[in-house]
Parts: structure tokens; C-alpha cells; sequence
């Protein structure tokens, strides 16, 4: 970097920054040089040991999300994707126009909320059971990112056999509580539960160990006086826990919501075929899905681009809305 | 896995409670409880359904497809494992598909945390213009959704004519503002700015400064932070399926390819998914115990 300055170099007395000193003995000319030295590295190592990040984020980060603006608004093929036609917000009047893109909307929101609420509730109650002292919790917490660390395309691939209709074991048990076969992939409430399934399976562990971790960092003495005040184990539950946990209950729902806007590789394998449209009658094709199928099925890439940008403003919406509540809940406190 | 229990004592993650003397079980709440058997059971219970699926895959795996269109379905295995492994890792390509992630994964955990380190060290030690600034803007496009700059990047790497190259997966993750914001959390709290303070004394220019006392300071959190890198770029998905096609595949194509039936038999499906997420356990298996710290510790932080 700036430091790598040549040890050999002829000294120059009274260049640049050197203190104006009469006869500089080689000694101090050495010093003099050193705190130069020392005052560019302090001065530019700091961006030297950034630039590399903002390099690559500026080019495959930054530069694409702005570029992705400018795309949408032209017709781009996907056959010749440099190759653009001025469309201005045609790609958005046309999008907003599209049964399908409502569709998709409706479609992402209801598998969102199935699949975020429950998967957000049973994480604080684990986690609520995991903060008692338990023999073996290490494990415990291991098994339960197992789900975590098996990929999206894996987990479907497998739920969706287990919720074949004709021979999936989730019908073959429900067979013996009376329950006809039901056909989860053509349903629309059907598949959108067992879409939302794979998504609780494979999050909820994590979330409860983000739960956990703020669970331990609750000063016991707060529930010392809750307890010493009556409070059952419930109350202090709801009075204490949930109370203390509430920036970090915002954090895993914020987070938790940016994926489900995305929520893309389940719904795409969930299909046998792995169509890109979510089922024969769109019955699960999320936003994500939609995008992919106009860009990569239709090859429309202005269009693509478009429901990038109105994803962006959703995710824009929900976090203003987020906002306003944590204030809300700020000044309510 | 069983072995974690029993590991040898490291650095307690955060707030890990001290496991000696039984505290009177009427007194006191909230992690002082014993749990009882029903919190057993409960915890036995997603046990089971966090394992049932990922042994259920090795079960079908290790049947045959006329056997999965049976009903009931198989319980136990069977004795086709071989086989299904054979063809899933010929036929779908997912031999070269592991060798593909495993060094895509492996780059991108490397970038990401020598990267992520010394501009978090950066962020959290050095003074600078902008640095706030900076900072924010890191922190704020964290929430930014990839599928925003897919066309972008779709249309620049076939401009490059990157597509079906692994570089085209590499790049655009191999630096993530997440590592950034996770090594400076990281380093405001370990790294004491009179240590980086006392190096310079010594006439330690800022490399040396890295080297020397930097990374010492935050290989835990390096090797947490490579170990999360490492099981997200495993498991990404919707980039690697636009750049990449089944000729040179990462697993997850590979997965995709199977689920949509080019190769029309269940069991060697089963038996991809197995191959395709069994490096993810083994590594979980081994290093589980770091990663959950790892995880619990950027929560309480972030």
C-alpha cells in the first residue's frame, strides 16, 4: 500500500512536510521521514483497506440495483440482452395491468404470512423451553440448524414427496385420522400451506436461536422481582421475556419478511416439472417466481426488471412500516 | 454429533450460563428452571421432525421408484443406495457439481472474510472521512434482495461471456456488507483501540498492523463468519440457476435439474439431495457447536 515507501531513498531536506530545521543530522532527516511516513499511512491506509469491499459491491452491488432502474424501462430481450428499446414506464403500466402480477402479489403476501407468523411464535416458544437448564442444549441446538443447513432445493425435493398425494406418507398418515387423500400441489390453499411448511422447517430452528440468545442476555434480577411479585412462569413469560425481546422480535420479523418477498426456489421445485408459472393455475407463483418466469421463461427482461423495482418498493413499504410501529411501540413503553 | 456434548470448553458463546450448582428449583425463573418432561418432549419432538425429513431423504435414497409408488411409503432402507448414488452423481453431474461448490463456496468465504475483516477493522478502529457515511450505506443495502440486480448482471455476464463460468457465481457474492457489519460489530468489542494504538508506537505501519494484531485478535469470529459464508454460498440459488446451466453446475442446479425431471426416478433424486446436502451436515457435525455460537453471538449485536 502508501507505506511501502523505499527505506533507500535519497533523503531530501526540507521537501514536502519535513519540520524546518537548520542542519537536520541524518538521524532526525530518518525520524522525519518515518512520521511522514506514518502520517500517510494513518491517513489513506483506512481507505485502502475498503476499497476492495466497496470495489466489488460497487460492481455487482450498487451499480445493478441502479442499473436495474434504467432496464425497466426498456424493452430487453433476453435473446440479445444488450440490445435496449426505449419503453419508458410501459413495463410498469403493463405489469400493473397483469392479473398475473396480482396474482403473484396476493400469492407471496399469503404464503408470507403463513409461513412468517407460526415460524416466528413456535421459535420464542422453543427458544422460551431452550433457556431452561437442559441436558444436552448444545446438541439440541445443533439438530436444530440441521434443517438450516440443508438448501432450499434439497428440502423441496423432499417435502414434495412427502406430500404426494398418491403415495406421500403425509397423506398416509392423515389416512388414519379419516382424512381423505388430499391433493396438495393443485389446491390453492393446499399448496400454499405446504409451501409454507418447507419455509417453517427449514427457518424456525434458526430463529429460535436468535430468540435464545437475546432470551440470555435478559438480567435475571428482572425475573427475580417478577417472581417475588406472584408472577407464574407464564407471566413472566409475557411480562418479562417478550417485553425485553421486542427489538430483536422486529430484527427476526424485518428479516423475515425481506425472505419471504423473495421466497423463490420452494415454489419453483414445489411443482413436479419444476415449472417456473406455480402450479397449474398460478396457485403459488410468488413475486420471485413471476420475475423469474417473465425474464427466463418469456424472456422479457424489461419486464423482469420491473418487478424487481416494484419488489424494492414493497420492501420500501414494509420497512416504513416497520418504522412507524417500532416508534409507535417506542413511545408507548 | 453426540460428541459436541462433551467437547472440550471453549470460549463460552454469549450469555452461555454456568452449568455448576443446582439452584433450589422453587426460586428464581427464566433460564434457572430445570426443564421439566414436557419441555423434554416438546424438545424430543422437533428433534424428530428437524431429523425426519434429512433421514427420509437416505431412506427413499436407498429404495427403488417402483417402491416409492407404493403405498405405505418405506420406512426403513432398502438396499439400492449404490445404485441411486451412482447414477446421481454420473447422470445429474453432481461429481463435478460438488467439486464446482466446493471451490465457489470455499472463494467466497475467503473473499468475504479477508475482505469483511480489514474494512470492518477499518469501520471499527481507524478514523476517516465518510466513515459514517460509509458505514450506512454498507448497512442499508444489506436488506437490498438480489433479485434486484439479476438482470444487470445477467446482461453483463453475457457481455463477458461468463455464462456457465464459475467466476459468473464467484464475483458478485464475493464480498457481502453483512461480513463487513459482523467483523466491525465484532472488532469494537475485542479489539481495544490501545492495542492498534501501542502497535503504531512500535512503528508498525497499518499491513503489519493487520497481520500482527488484527487477525489474531478476530480469528473466532473470521472462522464463524467463513463457516455462515461458506453454508449460504453452498446453498444459493437463484443466481447460480440464471448463470449457470447443467453443464457446469453448482449441487443446487444440479437439484434443480433432477427435480425437474431429467431424470425421471425418485430415488435418484433422493439419493442428489442426499449427496448434495451431506457436506453441509458433516460440516455442521463438526464445527456445529462454533456456528451456533456464531450465529447467537450477531444476534445479540445485530
Amino acid at each position: 500500500m502508501t507505506t511501502t515507501g523505499t527505506p533507500a531513498a535519497p533523503p531530501r531536506p526540507g521537501g514536502g512536510a519535513a519540520p524546518p530545521e537548520e542542519r537536520p543530522t541524518a538521524q532526525e532527516r530518518r525520524r522525519a521521514r518515518r512520521s511522514r511516513r506514518y502520517q500517510r499511512d494513518v491517513r489513506w491506509s483506512p481507505y485502502a483497506f475498503v476499497a476492495p469491499f466497496f470495489l466489488f459491491f460497487g460492481a455487482f452491488g450498487l451499480f445493478p440495483l441502479l442499473y436495474t432502474g434504467w432496464a425497466s424501462l426498456h424493452r430487453v430481450s433476453l435473446t440479445a440482452p444488450t440490445e435496449m428499446e426505449w419503453a419508458g414506464l410501459h413495463n410498469f403500466t403493463r405489469l400493473l395491468e397483469d392479473e398475473f402480477f396480482w396474482n403473484a402479489l396476493r400469492n407471496t403476501f399469503t404464503i408470507g404470512v403463513l409461513s412468517t407468523v407460526p415460524q416466528l411464535l413456535m421459535a420464542l416458544g422453543l427458544a422460551h423451553v431452550l433457556n431452561y437448564r437442559l441436558r444436552g442444549s448444545t446438541f439440541f441446538r445443533v439438530v436444530m440448524l440441521a434443517p438450516y443447513a440443508t438448501s432450499v432445493a434439497a428440502a423441496t425435493l423432499v417435502f414434495v414427496m412427502l406430500y404426494g398425494r398418491d403415495y406421500g406418507m403425509i397423506n398416509w398418515a392423515l389416512g388414519f385420522v379419516g382424512i381423505d387423500a388430499v391433493d396438495w400441489q393443485n389446491g390453492t390453499w393446499t399448496s400454499q400451506f405446504a409451501v409454507s411448511t418447507i419455509v417453517i422447517w427449514r427457518w424456525t430452528g434458526y430463529n429460535t436461536l436468535i430468540y435464545l440468545a437475546a432470551m440470555q442476555a435478559v438480567p435475571r434480577d428482572l425475573y427475580e422481582s417478577a417472581a417475588l411479585d406472584g408472577a407464574s412462569r407464564w407471566q413472566q413469560f409475557l411480562h418479562v421475556t417478550v417485553p425485553s425481546l421486542r427489538p430483536t422480535i422486529l430484527f427476526t420479523v424485518v428479516v423475515s419478511t425481506i425472505g419471504a418477498t423473495q421466497l423463490f426456489g420452494e415454489v419453483l421445485l414445489f411443482s413436479s416439472g419444476g415449472g417456473a408459472a406455480g402450479g397449474i393455475n398460478h396457485q403459488y407463483q410468488t413475486l420471485g417466481l413471476y420475475l423469474y418466469e417473465q425474464g427466463w421463461v418469456n424472456l422479457h427482461l424489461g419486464r423482469a426488471s420491473a418487478i424487481a423495482w416494484m419488489m424494492f418498493l414493497i420492501l420500501l413499504l414494509i420497512a416504513l412500516v416497520n418504522l412507524l410501529v417500532a416508534r409507535r411501540l417506542r413511545k408507548s413503553q | 454429533m453426540t460428541l459436541l456434548k462433551d467437547a472440550p470448553a471453549r470460549p463460552a458463546p454469549a450469555g452461555d450460563r454456568p452449568r455448576a450448582g443446582r439452584r433450589p428449583r422453587a426460586k428464581g425463573a427464566g433460564g434457572q428452571f430445570h426443564a421439566g418432561r414436557l419441555a423434554y418432549a416438546l424438545i424430543a419432538l422437533v428433534t424428530v421432525v428437524s431429523l425426519f425429513p434429512l433421514v427420509w431423504t437416505a431412506v427413499a435414497a436407498s429404495r427403488d421408484n417402483t417402491r416409492l409408488a407404493e403405498s405405505p411409503p418405506p420406512f426403513w432402507f432398502g438396499s439400492n443406495l449404490p445404485r441411486n448414488l451412482d447414477i446421481a452423481w454420473h447422470d445429474a453431474n453432481l461429481g463435478l457439481a460438488l467439486l464446482n461448490t466446493a471451490f465457489v463456496a470455499g472463494s467466497i468465504a475467503l473473499g468475504t472474510v479477508l475482505f469483511g475483516t480489514i474494512a470492518g477493522f477499518a469501520f471499527a478502529r481507524l478514523r476517516f472521512r465518510f466513515r459514517t457515511a460509509l458505514l450506512m450505506l454498507t448497512i442499508g443495502t444489506m436488506m437490498v434482495p438480489p433479485q434486484l440486480s439479476v438482470v444487470p448482471l445477467f446482461m453483463a455476464i453475457a457481455e463477458l461471456e461468463w455464462t456457465n463460468q464459475l467466476q459468473a457465481v464467484i464475483l458478485p457474492t464475493f464480498v457481502s456488507a453483512f461480513g463487513v457489519f459482523f467483523m466491525r460489530q465484532y472488532l469494537t468489542q475485542a479489539l481495544p483501540g490501545e492495542l492498534v494504538e501501542a502497535a503504531r508506537v512500535d512503528g508498525a505501519h497499518s499491513l503489519r498492523i493487520v497481520w500482527h494484531v488484527v487477525f489474531p485478535v478476530a480469528r473466532p469470529a473470521m472462522a464463524v463468519l467463513g463457516m455462515l459464508t461458506f453454508v449460504m454460498a453452498w446453498n444459493d440459488f437463484f443466481w447460480p440457476i440464471i448463470a449457470l446451466t447443467q453443464q457446469n453446475p453448482t449441487v443446487q442446479v444440479a437439484l434443480t435439474g433432477l427435480g425437474r425431471g431429467y431424470i425421471p426416478d425418485q430415488s435418484v433424486i433422493m439419493a442428489g439431495a442426499l449427496l448434495g446436502t451431506l457436506p453441509l451436515l458433516l460440516v455442521l457435525a463438526v464445527f456445529g457447536k462454533q456456528i451456533v455460537g456464531g450465529i447467537m453471538q450477531g444476534a445479540v449485536k445485530g
